[in-house]
């Protein structure tokens, strides 16, 4: 494990982008931050700045006009950052794929460390994937 | 020609439901004037759903919104059961509007949840979003989702709320009650969200008329405006309830609107309870053959106002036409009364008061003086700004 890795062990910060979703993932990420579940106590924090953070999850189907955005956010992320794909949106497209404004599934357009499918996900599932993520490291 | 002070909000920002741009233009610390851009959050819904059959339609419409999930569904079915010419049961009926109502107060708990981190009170959001939890619980045992419910369908309903577990929505039901209470008294009575709401996003009346804002936006003005009232659907000409409405149009009138919604909610989804037992179990779905040729028009009262679609039929399995629309999209212009004049700091609650389903939190915002290019400030200062605000006067109450 080099030092970069290392310093995912603690206190993971988390930058949130919401593409072209329904916004079910984007209560659901919230509601992980609130008293029944309490991502907080792990030490995960959403933050309101990419250049902060150290995990960018992407959720909902990522049509045309965000797909520049995404890509610019990850140019401005301090690497290493992982990239989680939430709902089945974020993974394949889901229910907008054969939308005509669909620019992509989020790994066809920056790489993805982790998936995780359900629309939307529950935050147990959330919380899940983060933990198998950080043991992977 | 004096300075301006460009400030854009977007379109990743905590403030709307959809990625979307608001550019604030401030003169010092006020706003002049407010322009917006829409698109980021563009999926083709419309032109989707004419690709699919009217029973592949309703998963579909459930995920325009995450939070209005049942309210699209219904204002479809209303359309396409009004071109079949279909009578749904009572039982059907009653299913319909506790799922609707129960959706409701959840989403305005949201809210309030929202509003409350705003202006920098992250206690009435924990709070808010603890107290929403019990009502996911009841979703969860009701439809097997804690969001995206599928429980519609042309012609009824596909699951039932079998007898025995009334008692279990009933006793979760009178818990939220008291909860309710708390969270109200909380509200209403904390002199700094006076000091903060009150007088601040102002709508008057007319304001409400000429942009047609619809839902709570328009109560909380003094209009009262809501189509289960004025259109009835489902079960709601079988029930006793009130429109709320307020007089002062400021956030907090929108607030209070809410809030007591929430109760009228609470004693409709009773009601209905009450109405589910006088009805055969099992009774939930009436026979379809076919949806004939015609033109279906089919509202809804979403949590945030007046849900609109328009379904025509060609006679085949799928719509030839689908047009939706949704009450943040007229809600959003009413912006241009509620911001201008307010200080920077007010804008931001001002913006969330009409419930554009922030539920976004932290994303960018990033202000850059218009004539330099230099960054002046991004989400977290403005909200920061806010937070600070409501300290200040704090303090010297």
């Amino acid at each position: 494990m080099g030092f970069k890795n290392y310093c995912f062990k603690k206190s993971l910060w988390v930058f949130h982008f919401g593409g072209a979703s329904c916004n079910n993932c984007d209560i659901e990420i919230l509601d992980c931050l609130t008293p029944r579940h309490d991502l907080e106590r792990f030490g995960i924090l959403l933050v309101g700045s990419i250049r902060h953070a150290d995990v960018l999850l992407v959720n909902g189907s990522i049509n045309r006009r965000d797909k520049d955005r995404l890509i610019e956010l990850y140019n401005q992320a301090p690497k290493p950052l992982l990239v989680v794909a939430i709902g089945a949106c974020g993974c394949t497209g889901g229910i907008f794929a054969e939308g005509n404004t669909f620019a992509g599934p989020v790994d066809k357009i920056i790489p993805v460390n982790a998936y995780i499918p359900g629309c939307p996900p529950k935050p147990e599932a959330i919380i899940a994937g983060i933990v198998k993520l950080v043991g992977t490291i | 020609m004096s300075r301006k002070t460009l400030i854009p909000i977007g379109p990743y920002h905590p403030l709307q439901e959809e990625p979307e741009l608001f550019k604030l233009y401030c003169d010092g610390e006020i706003v002049k004037d407010i322009k917006w851009e829409t698109g980021y959050n563009h999926r083709g819904i419309e032109k989707l759903s004419e690709s699919k059959t009217y029973d592949q339609v309703f998963f579909l419409v459930e995920r325009i919104c995450g939070i209005c999930s049942t309210s699209h569904p219904f204002a479809f079915a209303n359309a396409v059961e009004e071109i079949a010419e279909i009578e749904i049961t009572n039982r059907a009926k009653y299913i319909r509007s506790i799922i609707g109502e129960l959706e409701r107060i959840h989403s305005h708990l949201l809210w309030v949840g929202l509003a409350g981190h705003f202006l920098g009170y992250n206690t009435v959001f924990m709070w808010a979003w603890k107290y929403r939890e019990p009502i996911l619980d009841l979703f969860e045992m009701i439809t097997g989702n804690r969001n995206s419910y599928a429980m519609f369908k042309v012609g009824g309903v596909r699951r039932d709320i079998e007898n025995n577990k009334i008692p279990v929505i009933l006793g979760t039901l009178s818990d939220f009650r008291k909860k309710a209470d708390l969270l109200t008294g909380a509200v209403m009575d904390d002199p700094v969200i006076h000091a903060r709401t009150k007088g601040v996003g102002i709508l008057t009346l007319q304001d409400v008329i000429d942009y047609g804002a619809v839902g709570p936006t328009a109560r909380a003005s003094g209009l009262a405006i809501d189509v289960r009232k004025d259109d009835p659907y489902a079960a709601y000409p079988l029930v006793n309830w009130k429109v709320i409405t307020a007089q002062a149009g400021d956030v907090f009138a929108k607030a209070e609107v809410r809030l007591l919604e929430m109760y009228e909610s609470i004693s409709i989804i009773e009601q209905c309870l009450d109405g589910l037992k006088k009805e055969k179990e099992g009774d939930i779905t009436v026979k379809v053959k076919e949806i004939p040729e015609g033109i279906g028009n089919g509202r809804a009262e979403a949590p945030r106002g007046e849900v609109f679609h328009f379904v025509m039929s060609d006679g085949s399995n799928s719509p030839v036409r689908h047009k939706i629309r949704a009450p943040s999209y007229v809600n959003i212009a009413t912006f241009k009364k509620s911001c201008i004049g307010q200080t920077i700091a007010d804008a931001t609650i001002s913006l969330a008061a009409v419930d554009p389903c922030y539920c976004c939190t932290e994303r960018m915002a990033v202000a850059y003086d218009i004539n330099s290019g230099n960054r002046i400030m991004n989400a977290e200062e403005l909200i920061n700004l806010s937070v600070k605000k409501t300290y200040e006067i704090k303090d010297s109450v």
